[in-house]
């Protein structure tokens, strides 16, 4: 079961730099899960502290937001793309 | 999708307007009449720096006739790597000042509206107002909200971008078609983002972001093409790579969805938790 999935920027400096991993899992919730394991803290920089998805982070698979699909239940098969995209702010000195 | 075109193709370019612009105009996606439609259009960048400089350089050269610039601050010797609108002679100037003066350099025609003041609760609606598209290039989360709900409320597009080192994020929100807190439906903690001062930002970074934002405003005046609507482009300079999400309407929306909870501007530093403070690039 390989899962690209892609890391933004700001959560790279948990993968060693690494833009793309692979992960592991039948639903969003096991990838994240198993990235957790081989990324310690990466799951919290994704969940709340009840286990919901960051207002300010959103989880796509295959370019489709997982809100409009079944969330972190949504299915994923190998070759699925999951990507992880978090607000960005920066732009020129606040204006 | 054209927008802010009030006497679309009414009055004939004169012979200087021609020779200027000679090299889009022969476009026939732009031709006289698109050219008209840039000159009389209505363009509000919020912050003249990292993305606002190419987004307001581009815009000027393409005769976008009013350029509205809003931003408190003054030059700086960081913001030189970047913020291509100023440069060291500007030092220590007020950037709307140093903006009109290049713009002007570049194009005498363009009309620069400065604004060097923070958008505000208090002075936002009545400046989004004036014009007939947002190019948002602000640093901190407040500002974003606030922005957002503003176009929202008076039905602008709102053309945005971010950066944060290597990596930039561009869309375009429709009236009707979804906003930012569509998809980001609140800010992270404060602190929970570095800045770039911080975490730094390659200069050519915003300068790619900006000029995606100069060609969304273009298209929409023009009405021409495909524009970055539902779709957020995310950009990784390290990898040289494009790539798109799709983003939608939440119906739960509180500012845009079916049934609004927020229906006027709020106190977006209390929303925000302070957050401006900790993202200033």
């Amino acid at each position: 079961m390989s899962i690209r999935v892609r890391i933004p920027t700001p959560l790279r400096s948990l993968t060693g730099g690494q833009a793309d991993v692979t992960g592991d899992g039948a639903s969003v919730v096991a990838c994240i899960e198993q990235l957790e394991s081989a990324y310690p803290g990466i799951g919290r920089r994704i969940f709340d502290d009840s286990g919901e998805v960051r207002r300010f982070v959103n989880l796509f698979v295959n370019g489709e937001d997982i809100r409009f699909l079944q969330g972190l239940e949504t299915a994923l098969k190998p070759g699925d793309e999951l990507s992880i995209v978090p607000a960005m702010a920066g732009g020129a000195r606040r204006a | 999708m054209a927008v802010g075109t009030k006497r679309d193709g009414a009055v004939p370019l004169t012979l200087d307007e021609i020779r200027r612009y000679q090299r889009q105009i022969i476009m026939p996606e732009v031709g006289g009449v698109g050219q008209r439609k840039l000159l009389d259009a209505k363009v509000l960048l919020i912050g003249a720096g990292g993305l606002g400089s190419p987004a307001a350089l581009y815009l000027g050269a393409a005769g976008v006739g009013t350029l509205g610039i809003i931003d408190f601050d003054d030059v700086d010797m960081s913001n030189l790597h970047r913020q291509i609108l100023h440069g060291h002679k500007d030092l220590g100037r007020p950037k709307v000042e140093s903006a009109a003066d290049t713009l002007h350099d570049i194009n005498p025609d363009v009309q620069v509206i400065g604004f060097r003041e923070p958008i505000a609760s208090d002075n936002a609606m009545d400046i989004v107002a004036q014009f007939d598209i947002v190019v948002n290039g602000s640093d901190n989360f407040p500002t974003r909200y606030l922005v957002n709900d503003a176009c929202v409320f008076l039905r602008k597009p709102l053309v945005d971008g971010s950066i944060f080192r290597f990596e930039g994020h561009a869309t375009v929100y429709m009236p009707g078609s979804g906003c930012y807190r569509c998809v980001f439906p609140s800010p992270p903690p404060p602190g929970a983002v570095p800045s770039c001062a911080d975490a730094g930002v390659l200069g050519v970074l915003p300068g790619i972001i900006g000029s995606i934002q100069a060609v969304e405003a273009i298209k929409l005046i023009l009405g021409r093409g495909t524009p970055l609507v539902n779709r957020l482009l995310i950009f990784d300079s390290l990898d040289m790579e494009f790539r798109e999400v799709r983003i939608r309407r939440d119906p739960s929306c509180p500012v845009c969805g079916d049934e609004p909870t927020i229906t006027e501007l709020i106190d977006y530093e209390a929303f925000c938790g302070g957050a401006a403070a900790s993202v200033l690039s």
